[in-house]
């Protein structure tokens, strides 16, 4: 069994607006036109795109929450829409604008109704286990509306892996919390995935979250998929180039002569190049240390936001 | 299933009831809403002796009847109406990812038992105006006097499903749907004879606040309705109570439909 199978999924709205002062115009657009992929069970896949470009519209046809207009979606082998409370034992979901806590009660007691929701027997292992990972313990007497933004949305994590579901999806968990937090969260993530073989679905603006926690990437650009792939496969499909960083223990002439490179900027006087390459790191390593003897250097991944918005530019006109 | 729900509402008491001042504030607040609907009959029958053939202790048997059942559902399904809210605050998306039913989840997110102040009200209203109104008691009229609150409430808490349903299609229509909620509540506490025939078949036949209490009320006064409905109709609030329910369900059902996109 797969955990998500998507295929020709079409989602289309119907918006109406005034022309005149009594005419209306309908216009139908179509948030997701003819979609298909496939996740299975204990992958980790990133969803990304622009505003608009049809992920939010997606994830809630994967969870039951709209019907799609054309296509066939099923989610743990479910069609969401018809079984949705069965699903919803299977789903558990983070959405970052919106919460799913009791915002007047204490953290603690949402676990404890979500336990009863789910019908859960043996909940208070798992919870005492989640509230340690993810450091709860301090506030779980607080009312939810007084939490920070960082710890509510730690517990919204908790909360959505209380009846630990096989697919968890997290729609932009990440935003709003500083950097501490959020790499607190990913390691959580890439932990729980580890541990109980969790399915994960993201959807983020935040590329370090897909570089740290998904194997694969999914580009949704105007309602189609325009890639389906690892990380490192869209930055190269989109010629993306890294960039070596090197440290000279003397200053030097500019290092323009290094094959397959390009040279970006010679700092201090020569004591810091940086130079750009889509090759093998080490071919050129080895090169520059032939020439000159090297101090420190640093590696720069490419800016998965510009290959996306490459990719937006390259599909979109 | 029980459990999940007795988990919901606990919740809800628990946290209503945890901020005592705010609460008693609350309740004593909602005993005045109750008294102010008193006023306004005792007005009335302090310039007039009878309206709409209703004298006053038997105008009161229906203003208490339908207080008691509208305060009743009001209780249990009146913040229905902040449906639009949960609409744009995404709340109702957080709900249809737990495995319970929406409706279900919805009622039991904000109970609210402040409103038990208008209830208490109507309750002492009832209690004045029972014996002195009605003569001769049987069993058969004691039944009616249990069963008709419970099947008014029936009526309201469908006719606040029935106007929740509406907004999935209406973009803060809240305001149409209060006038059936609210105003089929402000019609049944006051005798269906003083309307228009026309707004009163309404009120009977379409939203049927006249089964609340006038209708009961005239068979407790052994009183045959004006215009030659049959008597008979008093007894039939549960029926109506059925009625607005299957139809509200039916109603609900094609909001969710609407609201997720599968038709309309």
């Amino acid at each position: 069994m797969s955990a998500v199978v998507v295929t020709d999924l079409v989602r289309e709205f119907v918006v109406r607006r005034s022309t005149g002062r009594l005419r209306r115009d309908k216009q139908v657009i179509r948030a997701v036109d003819g979609i298909s992929f496939e996740i299975a069970l204990g992958d980790a896949v990133g969803y990304i795109g622009a505003n608009g470009a049809g992920k939010s519209t997606t994830i809630k046809m994967l969870t039951g929450i709209l019907v799609p207009t054309a296509g066939t979606v099923q989610t743990l082998g479910l069609d969401p829409v018809s079984r949705r409370r069965e699903l919803a034992r299977g789903i558990g979901a983070v959405f970052g604008q919106r919460s799913q806590l009791w915002w007047d009660l204490p953290l603690g007691e949402s676990f404890r109704i979500l336990a009863a929701l789910h019908e859960l027997r043996e909940w208070q292992p798992r919870v005492a286990q989640l509230v340690e990972r993810l450091e709860l313990g301090d506030f779980l007497r607080t009312p939810v509306r007084q939490l920070s933004l960082g710890e509510r949305m730690r517990g919204e994590v908790a909360a959505a892996l209380v009846h630990s579901p096989a697919l968890l999806v997290l729609d932009e968990p990440t935003i709003g919390l500083d950097v501490l937090s959020k790499e607190k969260l990913r390691v959580f993530l890439r932990e729980e995935r580890t541990n109980h073989g969790t399915t994960l679905l993201l959807t983020t603006h935040d590329m370090t979250d897909i570089e740290r926690l998904c194997d694969r990437v999914l580009v949704v650009d105007k309602g189609r998929l325009a890639y389906d792939g690892t990380l490192t496969g869209l930055a190269a499909t989109m010629g993306a180039e890294r960039v070596l960083v090197v440290d000279l223990v003397e200053p030097r002439a500019a290092l323009s002569d290094i094959p397959g490179t390009r040279l970006l900027s010679v700092e201090g006087g020569g004591l810091r190049q940086r130079l750009a390459f889509t090759t093998s790191a080490a071919a050129v390593l080895a090169a520059v240390a032939d020439r000159c003897e090297i101090r420190d250097l640093t590696l720069e991944e490419p800016d998965i936001d510009d290959v996306v918005r490459k990719l937006y530019a390259r599909g979109g006109r | 299933m029980a459990d999940a729900y007795r988990a919901l509402l606990g919740a809800r008491l628990r946290a209503q009831t945890s901020y005592r001042a705010s609460f008693a504030l609350d309740l004593l607040a909602n005993v005045g809403i109750g008294l102010l609907e008193f006023c306004e009959i005792y007005v009335i029958f302090h310039n007039i002796d009878v309206l709409g053939g209703l004298d006053w202790q038997e105008a009161l048997l229906v203003f208490a009847l339908s207080n008691i059942a509208f305060s009743l559902a009001d209780l249990g399904f009146g913040h229905l109406d902040e449906l639009p809210r949960y609409l744009r605050a995404g709340t109702l998306d957080a709900m249809l990812l737990r495995p319970l039913p929406l409706l279900g989840q919805l009622v039991t997110s904000d109970i609210s038992l402040r409103r038990l102040g208008r209830t208490a009200i109507a309750l002492v209203v009832l209690a004045y105006a029972l014996p002195t109104a009605v003569a001769d008691w049987t069993p058969a009229k004691l039944l009616l006097v249990l069963v008709t609150p419970i099947a008014g409430a029936a009526v309201f808490a469908a006719l606040f499903v029935c106007a929740a349903a509406l907004q999935f299609w209406l973009v803060d229509g809240g305001e149409v749907a209060n006038a059936f909620t609210y105003g089929g509540s402000y019609v049944s506490q006051y005798p269906s004879s003083v309307l228009h025939v026309l707004l009163r078949s309404f009120f009977t036949f379409v939203v049927p606040a006249s089964f609340v209490a006038y209708l009961p009320t005239l068979v407790l006064l052994d009183r045959s309705p004006p215009t030659g409905l049959p008597a008979a109709l008093g007894w039939c609030a549960p029926l109506a109570a059925m009625a607005m329910s299957v139809v509200a369900a039916a109603w609900w059902r094609q909001g969710i439909r609407h609201y997720t996109g599968a038709g309309g």
